[in-house]
This record gives C-alpha cells, sequence and structure tokens, in this order.
C-alpha cells in the first residue's frame, strides 16, 4: 500500500485553543493502512522552577515560526515512513491547563510515529521562534532556554539519527 | 533593511521593528550588531549579550558571521523557548 508518498500534513499557528483527539481522528478518518498515531499535547503547567506560573504569554516570529514547522515537519517525512502528521502551535495568553503545542503523527508501524513525535518536539523547543514570558507572584520574566532542550535536539543531528532509525 | 526585534530583544530596543541603512563597512550579522548597540543606550542594553542573542536573516536561522548583503529582513531574538 502507499504511503510514504501521500503523507498529510497540517500545520496551524492559532490563539485558539485545539481539540488534540478530534486532529488525531481527523489523520486516520477513513483509512485503514495506519497502524500507530502518537499524540502529544505540550500544556502549561502552574509551577516552574518551584515558582508558582500564574500565566503565560507566547510572542512568536510569524512568518518565519510557519517556515520553520513546515521544514522540520518535512524532514520528519523524509526520515521516517510517516502517513500523517499534524503540528498545531499556539501564541498568546495562556493560563495553567491550556494546550499550548500539539504534534500528532501517523504511521504504518509504532516506531516511526514515536520517533518523529519526539524529533519535532525537540526541535520546536530549540528552533521555532516562539518565546514565552511567565507571570508569577513576583512579576512577568522571559523564560531562559534550557540546556537539556539544546542536548535533546542534538541527538537528532549526529549517532542520535541512526540510532533512532 | 527592515529589522525585527522579538521578546527581551524588543522590550529593550523599545520598538518591534524599524528600517535601517547600515554603513557599507557593516557586512555580517556580528557587525550589523556591534552597530546597533552603538545607537544608543537602548540598543547598547539590548546587544549588551550579543552572545546569546540569535538571528534570523529572511526567515532563516543564521550565525553571527552570516553576511547580510542582500537581506530584506533581519530579526534579533533571545535563544527560543516554544514547544
Amino acid at each position: 500500500m502507499p504511503s510514504v508518498a501521500m503523507t498529510t500534513t497540517t500545520i496551524r499557528l492559532q490563539v485558539e485553543d485545539f481539540d488534540a483527539a478530534g486532529e488525531a481522528a481527523a489523520i486516520t478518518r477513513g483509512r485503514t493502512d495506519i497502524g500507530a498515531v502518537v499524540t502529544f499535547a505540550g500544556i502549561c503547567r502552574d509551577h516552574e522552577g518551584g515558582a508558582c506560573v500564574r500565566a503565560m504569554t507566547l510572542e512568536h516570529y510569524a512568518g518565519m515560526a510557519e517556515a520553520e514547522i513546515a521544514s522540520h515537519v518535512e524532514e520528519a517525512v523524509r526520515r521516517w515512513p510517516l502517513v500523517g502528521v499534524t503540528v498545531i502551535h499556539r501564541h498568546g495568553r495562556l493560563v495553567p491547563g491550556d494546550n499550548i503545542v500539539l504534534v500528532v503523527t501517523a504511521a504504518v508501524h509504532r516506531g516511526d510515529a514515536f520517533a518523529a513525535a519526539e524529533f519535532l518536539m525537540d526541535y520546536l523547543k530549540t528552533r521555532a521562534p516562539f518565546w514565552k514570558r511567565e507571570e508569577t507572584p513576583a512579576g512577568s520574566s522571559w523564560v531562559s532556554a534550557k540546556k537539556t532542550d539544546d542536548v535533546a535536539a542534538a541527538r537528532w543531528t549526529r549517532g542520535g539519527r541512526d540510532a533512532a532509525e | 533593511m527592515r529589522i525585527l526585534y522579538f521578546a527581551w530583544v524588543r522590550e529593550r530596543v523599545g520598538r518591534a521593528d524599524e528600517d535601517i541603512d547600515p554603513p557599507r563597512s557593516v557586512t555580517t550579522v556580528l557587525e550589523l550588531m556591534d552597530w546597533l548597540a552603538g545607537r544608543g543606550e537602548e540598543y547598547a542594553h539590548a546587544f549588551a549579550g550579543r552572545g546569546t542573542i540569535r538571528a534570523a536573516i529572511d526567515h532563516a536561522h543564521v550565525k553571527a558571521d552570516a553576511k547580510i548583503a542582500g537581506a530584506r529582513e533581519i530579526a534579533f531574538f533571545p535563544p527560543m523557548t516554544g514547544g
């Protein structure tokens, strides 16, 4: 059955919320060749490094954000035989419990779906032009980039790639 | 050329975007940051830690030694924290 040539990709940047289950269902609807769907949702939590977080505001670089996500979705499709990929990233002000980001990957087998979803999230964290500003009881401040995110993204560039495949 | 600033770089500079016309001696992203830093107190403050500031030319990430010739839009921003 054909699959690689028919990868369905959806990328959206939006202020509005998204429906993770609905987006996953949209990929598999009417198809019987998909054996695995991985759905990852990043959610705004109420604490960071011991501090209480009341809200966060996500700023993004319109134009570049779409292009950067699209190039990484293309890269994921090149690396793994995916049937479908959906990436949705929200921007604007979010409060704890709100959805931030959604990655859905669908493939014939789970290994490809898991790997592609992790790859996309690692790259969204470190390469997609979004910046979080957190509101805490002490005031608001820009979130610092985490070294652990850079390390996670780096594993896809050299030896990590072979290991993942 | 059009310059865009994001997150704390935008806040420190005090504006989100502007059109500039740097001298011809400014040929790389790093030289552009040096030149911008000399434009006033707020720019000096924004670009004081230019080792940590990232740049993009026409929507593509670039390193500090990238040439700016032919660029339409150059953006400066802190390391990204999306996802």
